[in-house]
């Protein structure tokens, strides 16, 4: 099986319901967790699995679960699902939603069991409102099934799962905001430490995890951590939900090996770029990614790879920056999204972001200066991790100072110009 | 007053967290779902059954873009303006949009049957541009079909 | 305690606290605007980076925002870094990208932490050119003007606002640049401490709206030290004043009193002093001219003063002040100026806080309990910054659950997040709704009696020792054991009673049960709220009440009566007053305002009010606090009360108005403690009026201050000399010594670069800690834990409702029930109109509805009420709001007849 994550889902069909989705081998995975597995041994066979997180932070899912306290009796837990999902130029996550709702919920149910948390949430977006859909209704057949409530499968373990759907605003993406949207407050992120695991959703213990992280789990169970590591032809295990989107042949999303490179991606998943276009750059992993330009084709998409490469892997989906697209109005764009989904707590977000913004579009309109490409410069340094309060304006930065690196002349010709010579 | 109906609905979701207020967010949205936006009348409603006073409840309302504090139209078309809709010219869809409803981002039109605002991205970046009205994803927009699926909206 | 490695250079630094606060203390200028002393840290604005190091070897480091990390040894990091410094100033320009540059017309400028930042991070030219972002500004009541275009999201107004002071109308709204503060509509702020919210904003967002009527830049206002005069807890207030007017009151730090806050009634109270009603002239009445100088004064008062004379004292004015009319009237013949009941209820409270059985704690300690309960007060309005503290023992309880997962205690955000919404214990026992019900775990109305009765039950649980209280209904029974068993399980329990309801059993109670409490392991305290910023000065003199005078049997009633700053009606009601007043040939008044008394004095003397005044006072904690005159007074004829008492003493000596000697408020303090033991420490609330540091003054005027040679240029071109101030070691002028004065002189916060009142800072020994030397004010009661037990015993009977006779009690209004700042405009505003508080179960047997027209009989006085009903006061108990200035001289509790109008 190459494409555990996604071989219920075909566009041809409806999702799987749970009668189906048992006789193609579901929920085998919570008979033998709830009956054979003790939670240790599943966070172990997660941890050996090194299974990273498919959020964009890539953390070793296995060891975040491990900070989460044990046998304090009476603690009560938390599961969150992050179906936020929100980044521009990302997709995956609604495939899986849409795709084949069970796998989540068999994922959650053995992720909960894990950490001994009786209460779990998915935090759904709003804006999809098929998923919303289908896994309200994948939520009520496992509860009739008894996969969900009170002593499942006879093995004195409880698990609630409620649906939330978001109200909008990127941020509920981001864990910590995500709790506070769920606590029904401002979506502004929390100081870590204290780290979720241990003060998370209501102050209790939580785990947040992505929807592609927890579908993986099942499979991990059922298989192992070497098979799950056989998956791959990259740095790190498993298999990856890739997508593509911009000028190319056939935007799509495949799941494929870990580690596959950019080239094949593009060339033969996506078919080629368009007629009439050629390739510029690319985004590897959503919005919040440095660009990755010609000399990086090869670069093999795990988290390992892309970094090195001076990326990120974020969430594999991939948006592609193509010749007859100006790469300023491109990144302003980017820009814009960010400051307008700046929650305005801290200093450095809420006023820079906006001010790269101008600088941006005045640069676009061929207002620009060379003094405006020192105040990006200096943005994209002060705004990096640690500075901010959370990752949200690092994230933003990527994309423009990878461009400012890739594109300069871009730039100056703008400045030069005082127009934009793709107008 | 709240509805029996809406309610219902809000007792039903402040039943699922431990704490009343948690469910702010969801009686905002069920308000909103009825009613179409959120004016301070109901503002001051759902705050009162939610044991918040106006200003803890306008405060999470005000935070989140889609909970509408002012009056919108019969349909909400959403333009998703993120990055793969941009690279792929949701400009000239919202061009469009802009000529055929007179109105811009932000505005609805005066028989009150549309209201316009970019979005960001709505997740189907692989089939840009994309676009929203209510419930409805639309995607791989050209100008002659946003034409047509305009109609559908009375 | 931890080394730390700042710049390389080691410090010595107590562990627990954030990086910030350690910098701060060792005197570095570490910008800030998120974290806040009282409130912890948040890590928002990004202001206080540093670099930190992982170690010795590590030069590369990285920017961390100070507030945020932990002390550690061995910790390495700089403050100088080119890249820390290079951020701060950057993050000042990001904040100036939207802040209007109105400093010149902005009443925060020259005071202004966002202007003392930007200069210290040295960021001066901008580079945004593009639109500001531009607010519209609401309407929020007569206390605080809003100026949201100001605004640099530091937080710490909601944060203040919502978070710290339990308010509900004020918070955040939208998101990224465009995050709002404010309310959801126009309207007044509700909060009982909204003018904190013009010290804890760092920019001119949130503003003193009653400044803005006689507005002054802080540099121009002469300040001096001062004590609230608006309820017994005797905040510490910086009072400043201008043109013979005063013009602000901000809160005084003191780390055991007020902290970093005041309530709204004592900083929006003082207008009083610049009240029209003003007394200006010594009067002579039925003479002509009724206003007479000082000479025909004394020449008429010769005479009068000659034989016995009758002295009438005030809970309101200092000791120096009674301790004055005393001296001139001999010890049997001076009575304390509040009713005999008052009188009692004083004697009773005295005697418990005397004992020593019991610590009595400040404002600060109060903070530290772990449960606490209440017996019979509204603190939120009848000592307001003491239910602010309570608030805050409340929240830190349930945090003291965090160190479960070792979060600091500074780690503000953090700590809410994991308590959530869990307060600690707060016992609450009143006859209707109070504000802290909101945070209270349990909470009973019932009538004065009944608490008493529960209170000397818990008691007894505690320790059957105590009496036994007889007939204890089953409920009331049931839930004496409950609190009971929760205060047993307290480490750090407090007792909060007062004199509010007029209720001696409920204040004796509440000793039986923090005396039952006290047993090895637990420090129990116990606190009382009294009526008048004096009241325990006064009652510690232990002199008679007034009304006493009647039944003195004197053979010859004297001829004089001399009232000190008291408006006898209002202690005791306008017939009984106005009769005995005029029982008297010759009555004279000394006070500063007019009031119905004053209109019966046949001998008028105007005397200063506090801002014109040097004297002590002694707070409900026993405390004596020294306040210190702001400015002189309109003319020379208005001076202290102590100063023409001491005068008229000479006179009726013997002395001529040429012999006279100037008195000295020192000596009288001396001669008080001489003869009265019971004050000893009093002297040292402040350094003696010789005191000089360098052989300086110190001064109380910034040294910026302007315009003294023109301001009064209009009227006179030569320079008038500064006045002197042979009493007090401060100087009416900028000159003199420019450093950090002793705590109890500090006249206003400053230090150089720190023009804010974030200056503070500089003034304490650690960051939010005590000031250098100390707090200010000396604590009398000094608390010889004495191992014999007091017992209280007068258990009261059940209440029992009667049909046509209602129980009338006091209800307590921050804004109204007090003498003095009422006379302010905004006070007045927001006070309640008459109205009579009703139980649900007589309005429904009388056929009563809201604001019905009932026709109240007390006191041979009628009033006409609209009714308030309340579902959970006790039948057969009424409530009226308590001393506001339709309804004052009521001597309640009392009983009275409702009558409901005919229904048209
Ligand atoms: C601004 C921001 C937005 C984010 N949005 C998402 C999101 O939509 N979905 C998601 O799974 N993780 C998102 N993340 C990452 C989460 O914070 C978190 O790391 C992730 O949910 C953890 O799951 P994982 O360990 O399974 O990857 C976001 C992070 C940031 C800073
Ligand atoms: S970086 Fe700061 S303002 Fe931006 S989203 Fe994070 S916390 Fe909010
Ligand atoms: S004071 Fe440290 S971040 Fe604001």
């Amino acid at each position: 099986m190459e494409r555990p994550l996604t071989q219920n889902i075909s566009s041809q069909r409806l999702p799987l319901n749970l009668k189906d989705y048992i006789a193609a081998g579901g929920y085998r995975s919570v008979h033998t967790t709830l009956k054979t597995l003790s939670p240790q041994d599943v966070s172990k066979t997660v941890q050996d699995s090194d299974l990273k997180g498919r959020g964009g932070a890539g953390f070793n899912t296995g060891m975040k679960w491990s900070f989460v306290p044990m046998n304090i009796p009476g603690q009560v837990k938390y599961l969150v699902a992050n179906a936020d999902e929100m980044e521009p130029g990302t997709f995956k996550d609604r495939l899986l939603l849409e795709g084949d709702p069970h796998q989540l919920i068999e994922g959650m149910i053995v992720s909960a069991f894990a950490i001994q948390a009786n209460i779990s949430y998915i935090f759904l977006r709003w804006a999809y409102k098929k998923a919303a859909r289908i896994i309200r209704r994948a939520i009520d057949e496992a509860y009739e099934a008894g996969y969900l409530g009170k002593n499942i499968l006879g093995t004195g373990f409880n698990l609630e799962m409620h649906l939330h759907t978001g109200a909008g605003r990127y941020m509920c993406g981001e864990e910590t905001a995500l709790l506070n949207a769920l606590e029904g407050k401002r979506a502004t992120p929390r100081a870590k430490p204290p780290f979720p695991q241990i003060s998370g959703l209501f102050g209790k213990p939580t785990i947040v995890n992505n929807v592609e992280t927890l579908c993986n789990i099942p499979h991990i169970i059922n298989y192992g951590p070497d098979w799950f590591k056989s998956l791959s032809k990259g740095e790190d295990s498993g298999t990856k939900l890739y997508g593509l989107s911009g000028h190319v042949n056939k935007p799509g999303i495949w799941e494929l090996p870990m580690g596959t490179s950019i080239r094949e991606l593009i060339e033969e998943h996506a078919g080629g770029m368009k007629t009439g276009y050629k390739f510029k750059g690319v985004l590897p992993g959503g919005a919040s990614t440095d660009f990755l330009v010609e000399e990086h084709l090869d670069v093999k998409m795990d988290f390992k790879s892309v970094a090195a490469a001076g990326s990120r892997l974020g969430t594999g989906t991939m948006v592609v920056l193509d010749d007859r697209t100006c790469p300023v109005g491109f990144i302003h764009n980017l820009e814009h999204f960010f400051a307008q989904e700046s929650c305005g707590w801290c200093t450095p977000c809420r006023e820079g972001l906006p001010w790269t913004e101008k600088i941006l579009l005045s640069i676009e309109n061929g207002q620009g200066s060379k003094e405006d490409l020192d105040l990006l410069q200096m943005h994209t340094e002060f705004l990096g991790p640690g500075n901010t309060f959370c990752a949200l304006a690092p994230g933003a930065m990527e994309p423009l100072q990878s461009g400012l690196k890739y594109f300069r002349e871009d730039f100056e010709k703008h400045i030069e110009l005082k127009i934009c010579p793709w107008r | 007053m709240l509805s029996e109906d809406e309610i219902k609905e809000i007792d039903h979701e402040i039943a699922l967290v431990p704490r009343r207020n948690a469910a702010c967010i969801e009686a905002l949205k069920i308000v909103q779902n009825n009613r179409g936006w959120i004016s301070d009348e109901s503002l001051i409603e759902i705050a009162a059954y939610m044991n918040m006073s106006a200003e803890e409840l306008d405060s999470v309302a005000t935070f989140y873009n889609l909970i509408f504090r002012k009056p919108v139209g019969r349909n909400i078309i959403l333009v998703c303006d993120s990055i793969s809709c941009y690279v792929m010219g949701y400009e000239k869809i919202y061009d469009r949009l802009r000529n055929t409803l007179n109105i811009q981002f932000g505005e609805t039109t005066s028989d009150g049957r549309f209201t316009l605002l970019p979005n960001p991205c709505l997740g189907t970046c692989d089939c840009a541009p994309a676009l929203m009205i209510n419930n409805n994803l639309y995607r791989n927009l050209t100008i002659e079909k946003l034409d047509e699926i305009l109609e559908d909206y009375k | 305690m931890a080394i730390i490695y700042i710049d390389n250079k080691p410090y010595e630094v107590k562990e627990g606290k954030n990086l910030l606060e350690a910098c701060l203390t060792l005197g570095f200028n570490l910008p800030y605007f998120c974290w806040h002393p009282a409130m912890g840290s948040v890590g928002a604005c990004r202001q206080c980076a540093v670099k930190l190091f992982k170690d010795d070897n590590d030069h590369t480091g990285r920017l961390a925002m100070s507030c945020m990390e932990s002390i550690r040894d061995n910790l390495h990091l700089s403050i100088d870094d080119p890249v820390a410094k290079a951020f701060r100033s950057q993050v000042i320009e990001w904040l100036m990208t939207n802040h209007p540059h109105d400093c010149a017309v902005c009443d925060e400028g020259g005071s202004c932490h966002l202007q003392d930042m930007t200069v210290m991070t040295g960021h001066t030219y901008r580079r945004f050119h593009y639109k500001k972002r531009t607010y519209t500004n609401q309407y929020l009541g007569p206390f605080i003007n809003h100026e949201m275009n100001r605004c640099i999201q530091c937080y710490r107004c909601v944060r203040f606002y919502k978070d710290y002071a339990g308010g509900k109308d004020l918070d955040v709204f939208s998101a990224h640049d465009h995050v709002y503060f404010g309310r959801a509509k126009d309207g007044i702020l509700e909060n009982e401490f909204s003018g904190n919210l013009a010290e804890v904003c760092p920019t001119g967002v949130f503003t003193d709206k009653t400044l803005k009527e006689h507005y002054t830049r802080k540099w121009d206002m002469t300040m001096a030290p001062s004590i609230c005069q608006h309820c017994s807890l005797g905040c510490n207030i910086i009072a400043g004043e201008r043109y013979g007017e005063l013009r602000q009151i901000t809160s005084r730090f003191n780390s055991e009193v007020n902290g970093y806050f005041i309530c709204d009634r004592g900083r929006f109270g003082y207008e009083f002093v610049n009240s029209i009603n003003r007394i200006q002239q010594p009067v002579i009445r039925a003479r002509f001219p009724e206003a007479v100088n000082k000479p025909e004064l004394f020449v008429h008062l010769k005479n009068i003063l000659s034989g016995e004379i009758i002295g009438i004292g005030s809970p309101r004015a200092s000791l120096e002040s009674n301790y004055a009319l005393r001296k001139l009237v001999g010890k049997s013949n001076f009575y304390q100026g509040v009713a005999k009941k008052q009188v009692k209820l004083m004697e009773t409270v005295l005697q418990i806080i005397n004992s020593g059985h019991v610590h009595i704690p400040s404002i600060k300690e109060s903070e530290q309990a772990d449960v606490v309960l209440i017996l019979g007060e509204d603190l939120t309005n009848s000592a307001p910054r003491l239910a602010l503290a309570v608030r805050q023992a409340v929240v830190k309880t349930a945090m003291d659950e965090a160190k479960n997962i070792n979060l600091p205690s500074w780690h503000d955000s953090a700590l809410r997040e994991y308590i959530q919404e869990e307060n600690g214990e707060l016992l609450s026992l009143y006859p209707v709704n109070t504000k802290l019900d909101e945070i209270a775990s349990h909470t009973q109305y019932l009538n004065p009696d009944e608490i008493a009765r529960l209170g000397y039950a818990i008691a007894n649980l505690l320790n059957p020792e105590y009496p036994a209280v007889k007939n204890l209904d089953d409920g009331v029974a049931e839930y004496a054991k409950v609190l009971a068993g929760i205060l047993k399980n307290a480490i750090r329990p407090l007792i909060i009673s007062g004199t509010g309801l007029g209720n001696e059993s409920i204040i004796k109670a509440a000793a039986n049960i923090a005396f039952a409490l006290k047993t090895d392991s637990q420090r129990a305290s116990l606190i009382y709220v009294v009526p008048e910023c004096n009241s325990i000065g006064l009652a510690m003199m232990q002199a008679g009440s007034y009304q006493d005078v009647l039944n003195a049997g004197k053979i010859h009633q004297p001829e004089t009566l001399i009232i000190l700053e008291n408006d006898l009606e209002r202690s005791w009601g306008p017939s009984e007053a106005s009769s005995f007043i005029s029982s008297f040939k010759n009555v004279i008044v000394i006070d500063h305002l007019h009031h119905a008394s004053s209109q019966k004095a046949t001998v008028l003397i105007p005397c200063g009010t506090f801002a014109e005044a040097d004297g002590t006072m002694v707070n409900n904690e026993g405390r004596a606090q020294r306040f210190f005159q702001v400015f002189m007074p309109a003319n020379e004829n208005i001076r202290e009360s102590w100063r023409w008492l001491d005068e008229f003493k000479q006179i009726k000596d013997g002395r001529t108005i040429e012999e006279l000697s100037e008195p000295e408020n020192e000596n009288l303090l001396g001669e008080l403690i001489t003869e009265m033991p019971q004050f000893k420490g009093a002297e040292m609330a402040a350094p003696p009026g010789d005191f000089r540091i360098k052989g300086q003054k110190i001064p109380r005027e910034p040294h910026r201050y302007s315009g003294r040679t023109a301001m009064l240029a209009n009227l006179n071109v030569s320079e008038p000399k500064p006045p002197e101030d042979p009493d007090t070691p401060l100087s009416f002028t900028m000159e003199g010594y420019r450093g950090i004065p002793p705590s109890p002189l500090i006249p206003f916060f400053w230090s150089p670069g720190w023009n804010s009142v974030q200056s503070i800072n500089k003034y304490q020994v650690e960051v939010g800690g005590p000031l250098h030397g100390g707090d200010p004010g000396i604590r009398l009661f000094t608390g010889i834990e004495s191992s014999e037990r007091l017992i209280l015993n007068d258990v009261p009977e059940a209440f029992h409702a009667n049909e046509n006779e209602w129980l009338i009690i006091p209800l307590p209004h921050i804004f109204g029930s007090e003498e003095l700042s009422i006379y302010s405009s905004g006070v007045k505003e927001r006070s309640p109109q008459p109205y009579i508080a009703i139980a649900r179960q007589d309005a429904d047997r009388l056929n009563i509805r809201e604001d019905d027209v009932l026709q109240l009989k007390l006191n041979d006085r009628v009033f006409n009420l609209k009714a308030k009903i309340k579902e959970e006061l006790a039948k057969g108990i009424a409530g009226i709001p308590f001393n506001i200035p339709a309804l004052y001289g009521l001597n309640l509790p009392a009983k009275g007849i409702l009558i409901k109008e005919k229904d048209e």
